[in-house]
């Protein structure tokens, strides 16, 4: 009771509420820093370090290029087969990891989400944003590696930052929807593992887009609109293969190229607005 | 108006008065949180498929019952009640963690986010970076949480820890580095739920140090606690929450009092019958109990009036017969003994059918604990027991300041220097 104050004119300090920036700065910078922590968290205790997240892949793309070139034989009407697999395989590996990853995020984060106050939609963002650093990572193999077999850089190469940011909408928007749906059904995670299998044969990654029309023709348009073998066509084109087709020319009819981006779109506001309707209350029903 | 206030009474009464004129810093307008709790939890996509249309029955939990109080600016506002009360609700709801079903909770102000010290530590990293990273989910700038690191690790006392990871550190430890953190930021209004249970002497000296500068400054603090001695130190202002409703909101020592009250007025039980003595043949003890202000009682705060109480029906007539109360406390020691003879008090003469309530005022100066009253009576003389009963009644003796040994003498303390 002694220890009071006196001064009574001492100012009160006035009090500003938080404006929309300095949330918005907030949620950004959180998003970072609990990505690069969960990132750098994969290299602790191992003693090859980050070496590790490069040898790796090299040593995957070392068999991947034995078994489909040497063994199989596939390179010989598809110039730079071996390429093409590793590439679409180290994009596809980002969405697989972001989904999946995305999954149980709010439910294994949850001492955080009930003892803080900030915008769960950090969880998700930080579980994309850590995938996309390994993606780098493993792309400067996939680079050194390309090089090595003979691809060297063009232009259109810079067109990838563009593909793999259509690759980030689409998995991020994927994995808003799966994580608030994880809190309510137990049973998405086995779901989406199977999922993700069928995607997987089903984007054209052990075998290269232009093959569905030659052996599957009245298959071609529909698979060109899951947005996955679509950035694929547009990847093989730009780093690859020149005289490959791009998207639009997959498509014959161009517009119909607006069709796999407007499902991009569409499951990224899908997803964003459910995480949106569901987040307040996820705290309270983990 | 300040002035005059500040020269007519004491400074407590002149802060208490310019709280009660500051402009509010967080409202809670009636505000109520239920839960639902499902009785049977469809948590599998498959199960909903199969019963699309079973409707879920659930109970409903109501945790906060019409909460309506404003904390003004500058208040240090204590929140108590027992486990399971309201209180880390309450907690949430204000910092925006869970939504009140109804009402409205305003905070004018930046808040600070988080109501547990060391939120989102990873036991895998180092201080170093766990330190930045908390303060980041705080709301710095990881620039600002890079250059505030030195004095976070300075106040902890961790220097030499700074590179062991977390899973190293004994709790007391990680405690100092959250609390340490947690000060750095710079909110209006600040949540503190229980910080002072862990971390040794020094180190809880240290925080009612940072206390006294927050009160200084003119923060808003929101204090959670157990520790009624810390909650009449630093209060103005204190609620007591009993399953969701607001018992009283008020002066923390009155709330210390009826927090006390409310916990340890529950557990005076029945006393089974063992260690009876005396054939009850000419007199027995009916009954013994202890009285505040003419009502019955099971506690009572240090220094308070209480009254022990016997009441003996005579079977056959009987001439002075001696009435005694025996006090002993937890640990089985006679504490306190006293007798209608060595008071030197006349009991009279007693016919078959009559009965007698004997009282024995007292101060309860006595340490805090629980206390078993035994009560006896005999023929003159007191040898001839008639009936003796061993702890029939039972005391909690509660208080809200730290005291040690058997009894705390009301006392004073005095400093000379020189």
């Amino acid at each position: 009771m002694t220890d009071v104050v006196v001064n009574t004119t001492a100012a009160i300090p006035v009090a500003h509420a938080p404006t929309r920036a300095a949330e918005a700065r907030r949620l950004l910078t959180l998003t970072w820093t609990l990505a690069l922590s969960d990132w750098k968290f994969r290299f602790y205790g191992s003693v090859l370090g980050l070496a590790w997240t490069l040898v790796r892949p090299f040593a995957l793309f070392g068999v991947v290029y034995f078994v489909f070139t040497q063994i199989a034989g596939l390179d010989k009407r598809v110039p730079h087969y071996g390429v093409y697999i590793l590439t679409a395989l180290v994009m596809f590996n980002f969405f697989a990891e972001t989904t999946n990853g995305c999954v149980q995020a709010l439910v294994t984060r949850e001492s955080l989400l009930r003892k803080m106050q900030f915008n769960p939609i950090v969880i998700p963002l930080s579980i994309s944003v850590t995938a996309l650093l390994n993606l780098g990572m493993t792309l400067i193999a996939v680079f050194i590696f390309a090089i090595g077999s003979g691809v060297y850089p063009t232009w259109t190469w810079l067109e990838l930052p563009l593909l793999v940011a259509l690759l980030f909408v689409l998995a991020t928007g994927v994995g808003m929807m799966l994580s608030v749906l994880y809190v309510r059904f137990r049973d998405i995670q086995p779901i989406w593992e199977v999922v993700t299998q069928i995607l997987f044969y089903a984007s054209a990654i052990l075998y290269v887009p232009t093959t569905v029309a030659e052996s599957a023709a009245s298959y071609y348009r529909m698979f060109l609109c899951n947005p996955i073998p679509a950035i694929f066509t547009q990847m093989r084109r730009a780093i690859i293969d020149p005289h490959a087709p791009s998207i639009t020319h997959a498509f014959e009819t161009p517009a119909y190229a607006l069709i796999p981006l407007g499902i991009i779109i569409g499951i990224f506001s899908l997803g964003l607005w459910f995480f949106q309707r569901e987040s307040p209350r996820v705290a309270e029903n983990l | 108006m300040q002035r005059v206030t500040a020269l007519a009474e004491s400074p407590a009464d002149a802060r208490a008065a310019r709280l009660a004129a500051a402009p509010p810093a967080v409202v809670i307008d009636h505000a109520s949180k239920t839960f639902r709790l499902p009785h049977v939890q469809y948590s599998t996509l498959k199960e909903r498929l199969l019963h699309p249309w079973r409707s879920t029955t659930y109970d409903e939990l109501r945790a906060l019952n019409d909460v309506d109080v404003t904390i003004r600016q500058g208040e240090f506002f204590g929140i108590v009640g027992r486990n399971g009360s309201g209180k880390s609700t309450l907690l949430k709801c204000l910092a925006g963690i869970y939504r009140p079903d109804a009402g409205a909770i305003t905070v004018h102000g930046r808040l600070s986010p988080f109501i547990e010290l060391g939120v989102g530590f990873n036991p895998d990293l180092t201080a170093r970076d766990n330190v930045v990273i908390n303060a980041v989910m705080m709301g710095l700038t990881r620039r600002e949480a890079a250059a505030s690191f030195d004095a976070v690790i300075a106040f902890a006392e961790l220097e030499e820890f700074v590179d062991l990871k977390l899973k190293n550190y004994s709790s007391g430890m990680a405690v100092r580095l959250g609390f340490a953190t947690a000060i750095q930021v710079s909110a209006d209004v600040l949540l503190v739920d229980e910080v002072l249970a862990v971390g040794d002497a020094a180190f809880q000296q240290k925080c009612f140090e940072e206390f006294n500068r927050l009160k200084a400054e003119g923060r808003t603090v929101i204090f959670v606690t157990h520790d009624m001695s810390a909650a009449e130190r630093y209060c103005d202002r204190a609620m007591l929450i009993e399953r969701g409703d607001v018992q009283m909101i008020g002066e923390p020592h009155a709330i210390a009092r009826a927090y006390n009250e409310l916990n340890f007025g529950r557990l005076v039980h029945e006393q089974d019958e063992t260690g009876r003595y005396g054939d009850q043949k000419v007199c027995e003890i009916a009954d013994a109990w202890f009285e505040k202000d003419g009502v019955r009682t099971g506690e009572v705060a240090q220094h308070e009036r209480v009254t022990m109480c016997a009441r003996i029906r005579f079977h056959e007539a009987v001439v002075d017969p001696v009435v005694g109360f025996s006090l002993r406390n937890d640990v089985g020691h006679t504490f306190f003994v006293t007798t209608s003879e060595w008071a030197e008090v006349a009991t009279g003469s007693f016919a078959a059918g009559e009965e007698l309530t004997a009282r024995v005022a007292i101060e309860a100066v006595m340490s805090t604990t629980k206390y078993e009253l035994t009560p006896s009576i005999a023929r003159v003389g007191g040898v001839d027991v008639l009936d003796v009963r061993e702890d029939l009644a039972s005391l909690y003796v509660h208080g809200t300041r730290v005291t040690g040994g058997l009894v705390d003498l009301p006392h004073r303390f005095e400093l000379e220097r020189g």
